[in-house]
């Protein structure tokens, strides 16, 4: 085939298509790789740098989220170079945020034998921020992965009510110009909480009930079903706590064709009704 | 005794038309509309020269792709946000001949057919900002932008002043800036040449390096090669400041020794220097034999960075040096990237125990497992060089070089 390519891949050779990030070729060849920010339907902000390779005949390292493979490439994943950078940059995160609803980053920090303990110093204290009914912002636990920023602009709900403020250490996820979120352009879509990976953002109810300690991921049931508010039909996943059939989520499948993960605020958020009838 | 070329005019700066032309002026510009575009960026590669910005790529090379490229829409963007700590010669050079610095301005857009050519000019800089602005409306008027755009168009020149960070002089963040968004550099490849200024071709050169152009033009591409050495050709000027007698802006050729421009500064009995600026490294009295080049700076793991020097005596601390330069460092990465962000916070606080002098012990280790995964891992040079002085002192530590 024209498009397809090889290139090496920590001395063996592996296939790339045209177009391909150097990341699509290293999950297709099952080689592990720790990622933050980057998400199947956003641009890659190459901001994290977890996911960073060597890649010969380049100076730094590269972000293999963004780095499109290019024929020859010669790319290593397992090199000390590599490893140390990858377990830095999971060190930094763990000396300045709470990670107590990051489970992804937490376990690949341990993967990476990343010490919490390394580096100290000033946490990032952005502030809680419980400005609306529908969603909560820990900016605590904020690791600036630009996800939501990205969700809420160009590539996905282009409301650009989100974006980034100030610079350096300083530098923090604000809704309008610094204000509150109904103050905002936001229309409580609730795509950046889809897709942000820390917890930082979370639904009332999910902050809710983990606030009261009732948080069971054990005990909820996901449901498919088709939003019944437009047209459009879009899929949802209800996720229904089995005791009290009390739904405590609604999400939409990453991989949906419709969808690819997003809704609107009714369809996330609009389901008091179902329950109405159920007392 | 060297000649001065860039800084001729330093004595009666020629702020007018007028007096630029009357003193010779303009006659590169001239030459290379008769010469013609694919010639004058021919001479320029023949002449050797490379960004005088700090990175050193050859100049011409980077004309030859953009005048080669395309796409017909492209820029020219003069990066006057001269922001190094220690560094203030692209001041001093618009300064005394605003007028040179335009010539190579237009000869560049000439050379690359550009749509328009952008001058940024670091915020702070308003009298410079002002004084480009004047003198290119001098230009404008008496119709020396005629026909050096696209298809025989006349040349746009369009002014724009930075917002006070120093992230924008990377020329990336710098693109962003003129767009309109927040100065965050993106990842290269693409490079400028290919994709810059609104994703189109462009070619970006620092101030001293276009006012290197106009006298190349006239003079020939041997005339740059008969100044500095093999492998560095032609000038170079120095931003010198510090524990020294005569600080200034110093023109040099390439290969003088390094203490031939401390005694024309008068420097007496230092501890140290530091040599290409925040990002630079500290040089010590044992290396000041060295000649100030690309190649000979690179040998010593130095380098010459923007040129700027800052000299320090023995009752210095270099560890709060250090710690300044920590957080400049910190007060400036635009906060993209987890390594830059949160490491050269990490690194300031932990300069700042040093320098004061109640660290834990284990800071000096730290640092330097720090350095390197944030050499390795940012994305850009800000956060790629945030660590070279502090591991360069490190090392010096090591051999017992420091006096405090
Ligand atoms: S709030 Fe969440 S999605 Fe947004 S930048 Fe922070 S961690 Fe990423
Ligand atoms: S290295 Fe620093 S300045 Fe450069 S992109 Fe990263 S955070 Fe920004
Ligand atoms: S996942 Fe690649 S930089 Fe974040």
């Amino acid at each position: 085939m024209a498009d397809t390519f090889q290139i090496l891949i920590d001395g063996h050779e592996a296939i790339a298509h045209e177009g391909e990030t150097i990341l699509d070729v290293l999950r297709r060849q099952q080689v592990e790789t720790p990622t933050l920010c980057t998400h199947e339907h956003l641009t890659p902000a190459k901001a994290c740098r977890a996911c960073v390779v060597e890649l010969m005949g380049s100076r730094a390292l590269v972000a293999s989220c963004e780095r499109k493979a290019e024929p020859g490439m010669d790319v290593r994943t397992d090199s000390e170079r590599v490893q140390n950078a990858r377990r830095g940059v999971f060190e930094l995160l763990l000396s300045q945020n709470d990670v107590s609803t990051a489970p992804a980053l937490a376990a690949q920090a341990e993967s990476l034998g990343a010490d919490p303990g390394r580096y100290r110093g000033q946490r990032y204290e952005k502030g809680f921020f419980d400005d609306n009914q529908l969603y909560v912002r820990d900016y605590d636990k904020c690791i600036l992965c630009y996800r939501c920023v990205e969700a809420c602009g160009p590539d996905v709900q282009n409301t650009f009510a989100l974006t980034v403020a100030g610079r350096g250490f300083d530098a923090g996820i604000a809704a309008g110009f610094g204000g509150a979120l109904p103050d905002s352009a936001c229309v409580f879509c609730g795509n950046c909480v889809a897709v942000c990976p820390t917890g930082a953002l979370m639904d009332r109810r999910e902050h809710n009930l983990r606030a009261e300690g009732r948080w069971q991921e054990d005990r909820y049931d996901v449901v498919q079903t088709t939003c019944s508010y437009c047209g459009v039909g879009c899929q949802l996943e209800l996720h229904v706590d089995r005791e009290s059939n009390e739904i405590v989520k609604v999400t939409s499948p990453m991989d949906h064709s419709i969808t690819h993960g997003f809704l609107c605020v009714k369809g996330r958020y609009g389901y008091s009704f179902v329950e109405a009838g159920t007392d | 005794m060297h000649e001065s070329v860039l800084l001729r005019r330093q004595t009666t700066p020629a702020l007018d038309l007028g007096s630029y032309l009357a003193s010779g002026g303009l006659a590169g510009l001239k030459k290379a509309r008769e010469i013609g575009a694919a010639e004058t960026v021919r001479i320029v590669t023949e002449s050797g020269l490379v960004g005088r910005g700090g990175a050193g790529f050859p100049t011409g090379r980077k004309w030859d792709s953009v005048r080669t490229a395309s796409d017909p829409e492209r820029y020219f963007v003069l990066n006057a946000d001269e922001s190094e700590p220690g560094t203030f010669k692209d001041r001093v050079m618009i300064d005394v001949d605003p007028f040179l610095v335009l010539e190579g301005v237009l000869i560049g857009s000439f050379a690359i057919s550009a749509t328009r050519a952008y001058i940024y000019v670091r915020g702070e800089y308003r009298r410079e900002a002002d004084l480009l602005q004047r003198c290119a409306k001098e230009l404008e008027a008496a119709g020396y932008l005629e026909g050096l755009g696209p298809e025989g168009r006349a040349l746009e020149i369009e002014i724009r002043h930075g917002g006070g960070a120093y992230i924008c002089g990377e020329e990336t963040a710098l693109f962003r800036s003129i767009e309109g968004y927040r100065g965050e550099p993106m990842s290269k490849p693409p490079f400028p040449t290919v994709a810059g200024l609104f994703r189109k071709p462009t070619a970006i050169n620092n101030v001293e390096t276009v006012a290197n152009v106009p006298d190349i033009v006239t003079r020939g591409a041997s005339w740059l090669r008969s100044l500095g050495t093999e492998r560095s050709p032609g000038i170079k000027l120095y931003s010198v400041s510090g524990n020294v007698e005569r600080p200034g802006v110093y023109e040099l050729p390439f290969g003088t020794p390094l203490r031939e421009l401390l005694e024309l500064a008068g420097a007496h009995d230092l501890q140290a220097i530091l040599l290409g600026g925040a990002a630079g490294t500290f040089v010590f009295p044992q290396d000041f034999d060295m000649p100030l080049s690309y190649e000979a700076a690179q040998e010593r793991h130095a380098t010459l960075g923007s040129g700027a020097l800052i000299a320090f005596d023995h009752e210095t601390n270099l560890w709060r040096v250090a710690e300044r330069l920590g957080s400049f460092f910190a007060h400036e990465s635009c906060g993209q990237c987890v390594p830059c962000r949160v490491g050269t916070r990490r690194q300031h606080e932990m300069l700042e125990a040093l320098a004061d002098g109640h660290g834990r012990g284990s800071e000096r280790d730290l640092l330097a497992r720090l350095g390197q995964v944030m050499t390795d891992a940012s994305i850009c040079g800000l956060g790629q060089t945030a660590s070279t002085a502090v591991r360069s002192l490190l090392d010096a530590e090591a051999k017992g070089l420091l006096a405090v």
